[in-house]
């Protein structure tokens, strides 16, 4: 993927189950909240996806090591516990230093930072590497599976897997 | 070893809530934790001074809980207010001056934590002769974080053999299990039962003579007393000590947001507890929903606890009453008993098998050893049922289930089922972060 050429999404091998691929669905490091993921799950498996739910509190080690062994079609980062931001700041920079998973598509959302400014904390994720950033003041849930569908159609198109997916700031 | 010293001598904690609890009567108790020492004094002098029959709370921090006493270490330095009391980072002389004169004969107080990995806290209470406390290797290790359950079982061994030996030395020795939470919400009544069981069981098996099983409030009041006569019956077939008593927590999940609401669900509680011959009840506050509460909001929920309590008829004497029949959660929770009991002598070795196997499974905890396959749902009538029961050892006894009963909204729905029905109608949906 580093030097640019293109790789049609189609040609990636998906797991039998869960058809449509396989969604990585994680919080950050310091949050212990667990019903936001499993919301996410059951949203995500609706969607047709098999989910890799990785709890509560997960260093960024362990999140890097599983993206590179189950090569996600989708990463999801949920957080309610206002640390998201800076945790998420920190992770995707990890996350888009490994050459394999530079152009995993990667959200994040929930209730990211502890005072009321989503606007400036959605750009500085968007731009840190983020595909999409859905914090709590719009309806999250909507803009999330909006993303989902754009996702599936550029799939669906088996377009230039380098080129930057749409950015989506709900 | 601390011995009797005067002035430390507190009564036998489970003692104690039998002897002031059951037959109509309710020890009841708070929550509680403050850093601030004269704080954790005060609430506890008013725990004491309430109008009912309570036992005290010291609640331990966060920080402390997982672990992080360097992090305690510069709350304290700093100045920020910590979410529960650092008993193993205050030095030991300002913890009995916190407790002098409040804990004695009439008053013993209990340590409440949520640590998978409680060396620290056990050594740090057993030095303080602080002989009651809480938890369980699975209970406190499956719904919070990440710790291997291995290593929680291995921990809350080796811990609840050093407690055991305490005995003899000052008060007895009391740990509580909670496995009749997890979660707080949408686990079956029956493996919380069981859980809350074995726990006790593993506990007794270690040495600890005095012991008292959890029970969590759940969606329906009807559900919740089988689940208990249940528990109860369960209590007399297999615990191996005659000091055990169940504890009720007033509901864990979603909280009621308007002040009626919450004292109406934690009056139900109250009812439940009463009318199944529990012994002892921990209230939830109007504040539950909003934040951590005042001393003053204990102390009323205390009391409007103790006072629904007393308006509760007593569960009739004499024979078992129609729940003694093997009633649904009794053969659903001896099945899970029975299954996790084969697999291991041992029965913290049973409990890691158990999870290993599927035959315990935690709906919607995703902690790494708990398989997460089991699903549960609200039924229209409000009780908790098994959507899919994964590899749990019930095919014989669950019937009718059907996949795609339970939906992200769903699952939303029910989580805050509580909060609306006890709350006024027009309610804001629940937030997923516990608010």
């Amino acid at each position: 993927m580093s030097d640019g050429a293109a790789v049609a999404p189609a040609e990636r091998t998906l797991p039998a189950q869960g058809g449509k691929g396989t969604v990585v669905v994680t919080t950050v490091a310091s949050d212990s909240h667990t019903w936001n993921l499993v919301y996410l799950q059951l949203l995500i498996e609706e969607l047709g996806y098999r989910v890799i739910n990785l709890g509560p509190c997960v260093p960024d080690d362990l999140l890097v090591r599983e993206c590179l062994e189950t090569a996600p079609d989708l990463l999801v980062v949920s957080s309610v516990n206002g640390h998201g931001h800076q945790e998420g700041m920190r992770l995707i920079r990890r996350l888009r230093e490994q050459p394999e998973l530079a152009a995993t598509p990667a959200v994040i959302g929930g209730k990211l930072g502890i005072t009321d400014e989503a606007d400036a904390l959605s750009e500085q994720l968007s731009q840190a590497g983020f595909d999409a950033v859905f914090p709590d003041d719009a309806d999250p849930v909507i803009a999330f599976r909006s993303f989902v569908e754009v996702l599936e159609s550029s799939a669906r198109t088996a377009g230039n897997r380098a080129l930057p997916w749409p950015r989506i700031t709900a | 070893m601390p011995t009797g010293q005067p002035g430390r001598q507190s009564a036998d904690f489970g003692a104690f809530v039998r002897a002031h609890g059951a037959r109509g009567r309710l020890v009841v108790q708070p929550r509680m934790g403050f850093g601030d020492p004269a704080r954790m004094r005060a609430g506890l002098l008013a725990t004491r001074r309430a109008d009912a029959h309570t036992v005290g709370t010291i609640t331990l921090d966060s920080h402390t809980r997982v672990g992080h006493l360097q992090a305690v270490e510069e709350a304290l330095r700093a100045g920020f207010d910590l979410n529960g009391y650092p008993v193993v980072s205050h030095p030991a002389e300002t913890t009995e001056r916190v407790l002098d004169g409040i804990r004695g004969p009439d008053f013993p107080v209990q340590v409440r934590h949520g640590s998978a990995l409680p060396r620290d806290i056990f050594a740090a209470i057993a030095a303080l002769g602080l002989t009651a406390t809480e938890g369980g290797p699975v209970s406190y290790c499956l719904p919070y974080g990440r710790t291997p359950l291995a290593e929680a079982v291995r921990e809350w061994t080796e811990c609840s053999e050093l407690f055991a030996e305490l005995s003899g030395s000052g008060a007895e020795p009391h740990i509580e299990t909670f496995g009749g939470c997890m979660l707080g919400q949408l686990c079956p009544p029956s493996q919380l039962v069981a859980l809350s069981l074995l726990e006790a069981m593993f506990f007794v098996q270690h040495g600890v003579r005095s012991v008292s099983l959890s029970y969590a409030q759940q969606t329906h009041l009807g559900q919740d007393q089988e689940a208990v006569a249940a528990l109860r019956r369960l209590c007399r077939e297999h615990l191996r000590t005659d000091d055990w008593h169940v504890v009720v927590y007033a509901y864990m999940g979603v909280y009621p947001q308007t002040d009626g609401g919450a004292l109406r669900l934690l009056g139900q509680a109250a009812e439940l507890a009463v009318s199944t011959g529990c012994e002892r009840l921990i209230v939830k506050t109007v504040a539950e929903a909003r934040r951590i509460p005042t001393i003053l909001e204990n102390v009323q929920a205390l009391e409007y606890a103790a006072d629904v309590a007393e308006r509760t008829p007593r569960p009739p004497a004499g024979p078992g009453p129609p729940a003694e029949a093997d009633s649904q959660t009794y053969q659903e929770a001896r099945a899970l008993v029975e299954a996790v009991l084969s697999l291991h002598t041992d029965i913290g070795t049973a409990l890691m098998r158990a999870f290993q196997h599927g035959y315990l499974d935690i709906p919607y905890c995703v902690h790494p050893d708990n398989c997460g396959r089991t699903r549960s749902y609200l039924d229209s009538g409000g009780r908790l049922r098994w959507a899919d029961i994964g590899s749990l050892p019930l095919g014989h006894l669950v019937t009718g289930l059907r996949t795609g009963r339970v939906t992200a909204p769903g699952l939303l729905g029910d989580l805050s089922y509580v909060r609306s029905t006890f709350d006024s109608p027009g309610v804001p949906p629940v937030l997923l972060d516990g608010t």
